[in-house]
């Protein structure tokens, strides 16, 4: 099937070349910082980890995605999202393929990369996440690809599958609790110290992956003969509704119990983050730009009429995914480092090289994802005809 | 012979590919092992639960300068330059950044400008070591918290998980710090230095403790005006360390969080 | 053959690519390793281990010393002829063999390895 994806429009091969034109740029500046080391990023003594921990946890939230189109069709025989399921999985393929560049690039020294499968801590939350992401990709590889292909063929697939499909249903939501679990388990980060960290994750997962896998059905629509479908998209709204009310409320609850108990260990991230400390306050426009997107997008979700409109829909996918991607993307590995344990404030601020670098990762990321998309909307076009 | 096709061909020379690398890798596994050279040195002070008790009467400016640059020699820790890239394995704060959960805003005067010497404190229950996905960090048996530079990869993770700020890491080459702040590094040509990528904070001085010296920052802190840092094993009774605990009252940073932190300070 | 002008360029391309470290280094023959004692380590007259062992098993040797003394604080080897030696790259290995460019360079550059040992541990100064 592999095939599928060196034939096609021009529109597609600019594109690919547009995105090798970002991979190669970041990898020539990812050189530069294997030869100088991580003091050509932002990070510091206080902020030890910065944009590409803080764009791993996001795309973990994308990829455990996939989980909302899979378990409805598999489970609950919801038979119309058999025609996207393939598009969830090879979206969480993209994203996994992100998260795992994204480590690879934050990590000090990366030819010891492979010091964690030789010797193994099985305390260490790190491990279990390597262990699930990759068990994840695996996953989503194998099911992914032998159900296309069974659907190319004309047949259904192998039965040796389903299992894996029904554990593919629960390991979506262990990766991303247990991403959840390498800050919530932290005692010095109080910003992250909470139980709700995992609950907050999912239910920010589950919104911003259904609004990018939404606008990619869109996408996909636009430019290729195959439709994704349009009870299909409206659904995935819906899922995209609730969990942002999920997630909206979620922080509020972390409000709540910072604001009222008063107790400033609680309090000072969250004030660092909207309102800033000591005079520091780099991120307060972006904290209050994601607020204002997260209403935005609940108005738009809420209400009916224009969750069903297309044109607004789409605008609330876009407020969904940049508000879920300031907050996690951004805020919440940084108010995690502020203020720091001597509770003073040292700020953080990517540099032009990391964001060469992460730029250059998504580029990636979105190139694994146009080729399998490439592959599965061919299949779905050629099945069609 | 049968026909085959290309699939099938793959098929097979990517499992014995898979199984080749496989079997040499469980042939060296199984392997007898070889006859252990390793020898105890004679030298070493042993211990069962390493702790350092800070006289924070006896401690002025001027003495946990000395240790600090005593520390900071001993181990070619760079002077970076600046506080982004700092790094720093014992160093002084004020009191409020000490200890932060014992604000108070009528506190004698003498303490809130008094300076404390901060350090890792060799937790009974680190969670750093907890952290660490290659046993990079972890505790030994002497109750030492110990880095081992060779397995480092750099994920910064242990530092995240330190409540106390006590690790550093290498954000660039340190042997590339500026020359003009660090005149004569490497300052110990008997300690190597460490690689940019890697996490570094106080050892305890295991490298001294196994020659039979005491930590350096303690020797040097001593000189000056003996017992203003009194290190030594909290598991035996009548140790140094658990007379000046018994006699006197003493602090530790951040103790509700259960980490059991080992550096004292006696008020 | 189908695509025989394709194909063609193409294996000849991917010679050229294979086999350019053989072009890169065509009349460069590297010389041959010429490693040499310091008079300390004439004195001495034997290493830690006989030369014939330290020449296939030094690697082996100092990745099990890296071992044990971090990892495990043993920081004494007693070797084979019954002498006890500190386990040290820098100090026991180096004190000896103290320059670094006539006697362990010669046969890593020979084979083209770069340890990283001395990204950390600190090679004595050498004269001149």
């Amino acid at each position: 099937m592999l095939d599928k994806a060196l034939k096609g429009s021009s529109i597609y091969w600019g594109w690919l070349i547009v995105l090798l034109g970002f991979i190669g740029t970041g990898f020539l500046v990812y050189l530069y910082q294997f030869q100088e080391g991580l003091r050509i990023t932002g990070m510091s003594r206080d902020v030890s980890w910065g944009f590409y921990i803080g764009q791993f946890t996001y795309l973990v939230g994308v990829a455990a995605s996939g989980v909302m189109v899979v378990l409805p069709y598999y489970l609950h025989d919801y038979k119309a999202f058999g025609r996207v399921t393939i598009l969830g999985e090879f979206l969480a393929v993209g994203a996994i393929t992100m998260c795992l560049l994204f480590i690879m690039v934050d990590l000090g020294n990366l030819p010891r990369l492979l010091n964690v499968i030789l010797y193994p801590n099985p305390t260490s939350i790190l491990f279990w996440d390597m262990i699930v992401l990759n068990g994840y990709l695996f996953l989503n590889i194998v099911i992914g690809w032998n159900v296309l292909s069974a659907e190319k063929k004309g047949i259904h697939y192998p039965h040796w599958v389903t299992p894996l499909i029904y554990i593919s249903i629960p390991w979506a939501f262990s990766i991303h609790t247990v991403t959840a679990f390498l800050y919530a388990g932290l005692p010095g980060r109080h910003y992250w110290l909470t139980a709700i960290m995992a609950a907050r994750f999912l239910s920010s997962a589950f919104c911003s992956g259904p609004a990018i896998l939404i606008l990619f059905c869109l996408i996909v629509r636009k430019f290729t003969r195959f439709d994704p479908g349009k009870e299909q998209i409206r659904t995935l709204s819906s899922i995209v509704a609730y969990a942002m009310i999920l997630n909206v409320f979620f922080f509020l609850l972390e409000m709540f119990t910072a604001f009222y108990s008063q107790i400033p260990g609680h309090m000072h991230p969250i004030v660092y983050l909207f309102s800033g400390l000591e005079g520091h306050a780099k991120l307060v426009p972006w904290m209050w730009t994601a607020a204002c997107f997260a209403i935005l997008a609940l108005l738009l979700l809420i209400v009916p009429a224009t969750r069903r409109n297309e044109n607004t829909m789409i605008l609330a996918c876009i407020s969904v995914f940049i508000s879920t991607w300031i907050d996690k993307g951004f805020g919440l590995v940084i108010g995690g480092f502020i203020p720091n344990p001597f509770e003073k404030v040292f700020e953080y601020w990517p540099t032009l090289p990391e964001v060469v670098i992460s730029l250059g990762v998504w580029a990636m990321g979105f190139f694994v994802l146009t080729v399998l998309y490439k592959i599965a909307v061919s299949v779905k076009e050629e099945v069609a005809a | 012979m049968m026909a085959m096709d290309r699939r099938r061909f793959l098929k097979i020379t990517g499992l014995s590919a898979l199984l080749g690398l496989g079997g040499k890798t469980a042939f060296e596994w199984l392997a007898p092992g070889e006859a252990e050279a390793a020898v105890q040195q004679a030298t070493k002070i042993a211990g069962k639960k390493w702790g350092l008790a800070l006289d924070v009467t006896l401690l002025d400016e001027e003495i946990m300068s000395k240790s600090i640059e005593a520390c900071h020699a001993y181990y070619n820790v760079p002077n970076v330059g600046n506080a982004k890239e700092e790094i720093k394995w014992l160093w002084k704060e004020t009191y409020d950044h000490s200890f932060p959960g014992q604000e108070n805003e009528y506190l004698a005067d003498k303490f809130k400008a008094k300076k404390f010497l901060l350090l890792c404190n060799h937790c009974t229950n680190p969670p750093c070591c907890r952290a660490c996905p290659t046993k990079a960090t972890w505790k030994r048996e002497d109750g030492i918290v110990m880095m081992d530079m060779h397995r480092c990869i750099g994920c910064r993770f242990c530092m995240a998980a330190c409540p106390y700020g006590a690790r550093s890491f290498n954000w660039g080459d340190p042997r590339l710090a500026s020359k003009a702040l660090n005149p004569n590094f490497p300052t110990n040509p008997d300690i190597p230095t460490r690689s940019k990528g890697v996490v570094e904070k106080c050892q305890f001085c295991a490298e001294r403790l196994a020659k039979g010296q005491m930590p350096a920052c303690v020797e040097a802190a001593n000189k000056i005006k003996p017992n203003a840092m009194v290190f030594g094993d909290l598991e035996v009774g009548d140790s140094n360390i658990r007379k000046a605990l018994r006699s006197r009252y003493s602090i530790r940073r951040k103790p509700e969080l259960g980490t059991g932190p080992n550096v004292y300070y006696l008020i | 053959m189908y695509d025989r002008g394709k194909i063609v360029t193409g294996i000849v391309i991917g010679l050229l690519l294979f086999l350019f470290p053989v072009f890169y280094n065509v009349g460069r023959a590297a010389k041959e390793p010429d490693p040499v004692l310091t008079d300390k380590a004439k004195q001495a007259k034997e290493c830690v281990e006989p030369k014939a062992f330290m020449k296939t098993e030094h690697m082996k040797m100092l990745d099990k010393w890296r071992q044990e003394v971090v990892r495990d604080d043993l920081r004494t080897y007693k070797s084979t002829s019954g002498k006890t030696y500190t386990k040290s790259l820098q100090n026991t290995c180096m004190d000896c063999h103290s320059s670094k460019s006539k006697f362990c360079d010669q046969c890593h550059n020979y084979m083209a390895v770069a340890p990283y040992c001395w990204d950390c541990h600190i090679a004595p100064k050498e004269n001149g």
